[in-house]
């Protein structure tokens, strides 16, 4: 069962016999947030205000790395309207924090060392933000600067003075499978780079700090992705029971992996306990660039040996993904990156070696695609490369490798999802090119837009495939439980989560799946905070499965207490009930009545959490079951070359994804063109530009960003074959959008000029020079 | 720190700001002093059209105006787009069409798709993406937001 979706007309074609209703599961549906979002009465954690409130700003470090000599506020404080000055002295709990090693200071501290440029120093809260800024200038800091480590090969082979206690190197891990001494008739190599993107969400960090009388503890309003991660986090920097740090989700404005990370909660927390006044903080962009952590630059050697008739023998590789100085998620993003290093295509052989490590860089982290982007474009390239050696087109390659269920990865471990690797590959072969360019051309079609830059007469088109696998939820052992409430009151049905909803719908997703279980449509939304069980992150593509089968369970949980009643009010036996669209029916005569009217004084309440199957970790081979689930999509890019000046137009990305199932089309959809999108971006035009640890582009003007003039024509195709193992049928849907569509790109460019191109992004001087 | 105060009139409504910080912008006044939220700050430089507002017919990011340099003009933010509390169209339509994810860019599309369709009714897909190349979608990759301004067209020509 397909949906096809024709972008160029916008009209969603649905050919499943009878329609859901809207606002049900496989139906688009309302989002409850939409009306405020659309007139801008919607709460951003930016738009948090509170009597009294004080602003809040962070002092931070121009040097990669020094040592720090003195701190002196004293000028600082003579300024009128100066609140608080806090550093590291004021830190009353763990003075150092991180999501899987806590080895990033609050504040980094007289005596020791500032590891990248952008690391705080002070917080300071004022009564307006420019009185911040003056304090922020005001407070003399002594450097002794050091010589930064930058090369993260220094960090492998130990040339590099240690820059932390814990050493330079994050993990090491290596992936030894079947016959690691095999050779194919074939074999073709490269080496590649991927810069340094940015996740760039539009909402800026923001957060408001509101200290409970007495400062025994706080309520933080805050836009991030884990509520519950963030809670621990806060409390152990404040010296606070977790209890006494209450958050609330802010409203968020895009998240992408940057809301992973603590960034400023523990500051704002920390000038509103000391001075006992709200506090706000909110970031602006430049502080953005250097407040959250970015996707992982990476360099791959990968080397293919495949048999003559193109089917892969053995993969081998080494990945270096350069964490930056803090850790982050560099372990897992590491492991994300080796596990997914034969792509989606059977392999039995393989040895991969991957580090990742701590340089002065700025720290990294997670960012949609986690780890996978970078495998991703490498095994793409390389797939091009074998495709060429062997005589065969791009699509042949693909389709006489692409991996099926059953399948063994290089991990040892069994692919138990559905994997239609071919189906993705086939359908999107099947979706029309776009038309050649004419010879007279509207030259805002060309390359470089308007402005005649481009002569028609030298532009070449190019087309190019990419297919990717992608882990779905967290992996190596880790229990990324989901938790929800579900209560029936009266035929009204409310709904209670701490999943962060970021923008992607989950808010609309849980209201559909309450209202298809339960056959209400009257579902309210309590207020997302911690006040209930965590729900995990709102990332790696988990929340749909997660906390869609955590609410979807506590639904269940209810809809059999209703079934229940209604049972003892007919005097029939329950197994005779069921729920059918917003009735309950007796299969034995026929008799149906609305849900809302049984329900009628009836009060259920349920709070289930949802876990999913346990995981393992990798061994010394890198060897076991270490991911949960996988999810498969591929693309195809038409892109317009003009080789004079290396400017590129993606005219059209044509991708089948392996969603599952579809539950609210639209979203699918949006979750799908916003991926490219970003894809693109990482492919010709994103990347944060460091030279000595030093951020050269912290800014919207020379960070670059695709536009509606960027967008490409998306011609989408969901591949629908139910997922058994997942609560709903689907699979997440986030992440694989943006991962192969970047070497789609980049193969359609290699193919429009003939050049090997082995980094991303591809800047105009790699082509044109 | 330098303060005036001014009335600034927004909606159709006067705002009276008292002691301002001469330096403000009028994004920062509009959030933070008239209570007008609506418009985001996402670039502070003109980069990214999130805080699109109309001074005098003309739109224009409300991060590089100083607010006191606009006391006689007439400015109008998301929040005076729709009838009375209702939604406009164009509103409208971005929710029906899924052109709105995280919701940060919104407001500033919002205004800026109803300032384009007022000086071009029938604009081609060439113009709106030029028109609206000036505001920054982080989540959508635009797709839904091109199909939102084709319904607000065919139902505003049908």
């Amino acid at each position: 069962m397909t949906t096809r979706v024709a972008a160029s007309s916008g009209t969603i074609v649905d050919e499943r016999v009878s329609s859901p209703r809207h606002g049900s599961l496989g139906a688009n549906a309302d989002r409850p947030d939409g009306v405020a979002k659309v007139q801008g009465g919607f709460a951003f954690s930016s738009d948090m205000w509170a009597e009294n409130m004080l602003w809040g700003a962070t002092l931070r470090s121009p040097h990669p790395f020094a040592r720090i000599v003195s701190i002196d506020a004293s000028a600082a404080w003579r300024i009128p309207g100066v609140e608080s000055i806090v550093t590291s002295e004021d830190v009353p709990g763990q003075a150092t924090y991180g999501l899987i090693m806590q080895d990033q200071p609050v504040f980094a501290a007289v005596g020791d060392v500032v590891r990248y440029s952008g690391e705080p120093i002070a917080a300071v809260a004022a009564d307006h933000p420019e009185t911040c800024r003056r304090a922020l200038a005001a407070i003399v800091v002594e450097y002794e600067i050091l010589d930064p480590v930058v090369d993260p090969e220094r960090c492998i082979d130990g040339t590099a003075p240690d820059i932390h206690p814990a050493g330079n190197v994050y993990r090491h891990q290596r992936i030894v499978s079947g016959d690691p001494d095999v050779v194919g008739d074939v074999v073709v190599e490269g080496s590649y780079e991927i810069g340094m993107q940015d996740q760039a969400f539009l909402g800026l960090e923001a957060a408001l700090a509101i200290p409970d009388p007495g400062g025994s503890g706080l309520e933080l309003y805050v836009a991030t992705q884990w509520l519950h991660e963030d809670r621990k986090q806060i409390s152990a920097c404040l010296g606070l029971p977790e209890e006494s740090v209450r958050l609330v989700l802010g409203g968020v404005g895009g998240a992408f992996g940057a809301r992973e990370d603590i960034s400023l909660q523990v500051h704002t927390c920390l000038l509103a306990l000391r001075t006992g006044r709200p506090v706000r903080i909110a970031y602006d962009r430049r502080e953005s660039f250097y407040g959250h952590v970015h996707r992982h630059p990476a360099r791959i050697w990968m080397r293919h040996h495949a048999s003559r008739d193109g089917r892969i023998v053995k993969v081998e590789a080494r990945m270096v993904f350069d964490g930056g100085a803090y850790c982050s998620t560099s372990p897992a993003v590491l492991i994300n990156g080796i596990t997914h290093a034969q792509g989606p295509y059977k392999c039995d052989n393989a040895v991969v070696d991957g580090w990742a490590v701590r340089t002065n860089n700025p720290p990294c982290g997670a960012m949609r695609g986690f780890g996978v982007v970078q495998a991703c474009y490498a095994h793409e390239s390389q797939m091009d490369k074998l495709a060429a050696a062997c005589g065969l087109d791009p699509v042949s390659i693909r389709l006489l490798n692409a991996m099926e269920t059953g399948d063994r990865l290089i991990t040892g471990q069994i692919v138990d999802s559905v994997a239609p690797v071919e189906e993705c590959i086939r359908r999107t072969a099947e979706i029309p090119l776009p038309p050649d360019l004419p010879d007279r051309v509207d030259e805002r079609e060309l390359p470089g837009g308007t402005g005649l830059t481009a002569d028609r007469r030298h532009i070449r088109r190019g087309v190019g495939w990419g297919v990717s696998i992608k882990n779905l939820m967290y992996s190596e052992g880790f229990d990324d439980y989901s938790t929800a409430r579900c209560r029936l009151v009266d035929g009204i049905v409310s709904l209670k989560f701490a999943t962060a909803e970021v923008g992607q719908g989950f808010v609309m997703l849980a209201q559909q799946i309450a209202r298809t279980v339960i056959g209400i449509d009257e579902v309210v939304l309590d207020t997302i905070d911690t006040q209930v069980g965590s729900s995990g992150s709102t990332s790696a593509s988990r929340q749909t499965w997660m906390s869609g089968g955590a609410v979807k369970k506590a639904c269940d949980a209810v809809a059999a207490g209703l079934l229940a009643h209604e049972a003892a009010h007919r005097g029939v036996a329950v197994e005779r009930l069921h729920v059918e669209g917003t009735d309950i029916v007796d299969r034995d005569t026929g008799h149906r009545r609305p849900a809302k009217e049984a329900a009628r004084g009836l009060e259920l309440d349920e709070t289930v959490e949802y876990h999913h199957p346990k995981t393992e970790d990798l061994d010394e081979n890198g060897q076991g079951n270490c991911h949960v689930a996988f999810a498969f999509v591929a693309h195809r890019a038409v892109v317009d070359v003009d080789p004079d000046l290396g400017l590129v137009k993606v005219v059209q990305i044509a991708t089948a994804q392996d969603v599952g199932r579809v539950l609210n089309p639209v979203s699918c959809l949006g979750q799908i063109e916003g991926g490219i999108a970003q894809g693109l971006g990482l492919a010709v035009m994103e990347e944060i530009v460091v030279e000595n640890g030093e951020v050269r582009n912290p800014s919207f003007t020379d960070y670059l960003l695709p536009t509606f003039l960027d967008a490409p024509a998306v011609e989408a195709v969901f591949v629908e074959q139910h997922e058994p193992k997942s609560p709903l049928g689907a699979k997440g849907v986030g992440e694989p959008p943006c991962i192969s569509v970047t070497p789609a790109i980049a193969n359609a460019i290699r193919a429009a000029t003939g050049r090997e191109l082995p980094r991303v992004p591809i800047r105009p001087y790699d082509i044109c020079l | 720190m330098i303060t005036s105060s001014y009335t600034l009139s927004v909606n159709g409504r006067r705002h009276e700001i008292d002691d301002s910080w001469i330096g403000e912008s009028l994004l920062y006044v509009l959030r933070e002093r008239a209570g007008l939220p609506g418009a985001k700050g996402a670039c502070e430089q003109g980069e990214c059209g999130s805080c699109t507002v109309v001074i005098d017919g003309r739109a224009v990011c409300s991060c590089l105006v100083m607010a006191a340099s606009v006391t006689d003009s007439e400015i109008t933010t998301v929040e005076g787009l729709g009838p009375d509390g209702a939604l406009s169209d164009v509103q409208r339509a971005f929710l029906d069409e899924g052109g709105v994810q995280c919701g940060f860019c919104t407001p500033g599309f919002i205004v800026a798709v109803h300032h384009l369709l007022e000086r071009d009714p029938q604009p081609s897909d060439h113009d709106v993406r030029e028109a609206l190349s000036g505001n920054i979608c982080r989540c959508t990759g635009y797709g839904r937001i091109l199909e939102a301004v084709h319904n607000v067209v065919r139902r505003r020509n049908s």
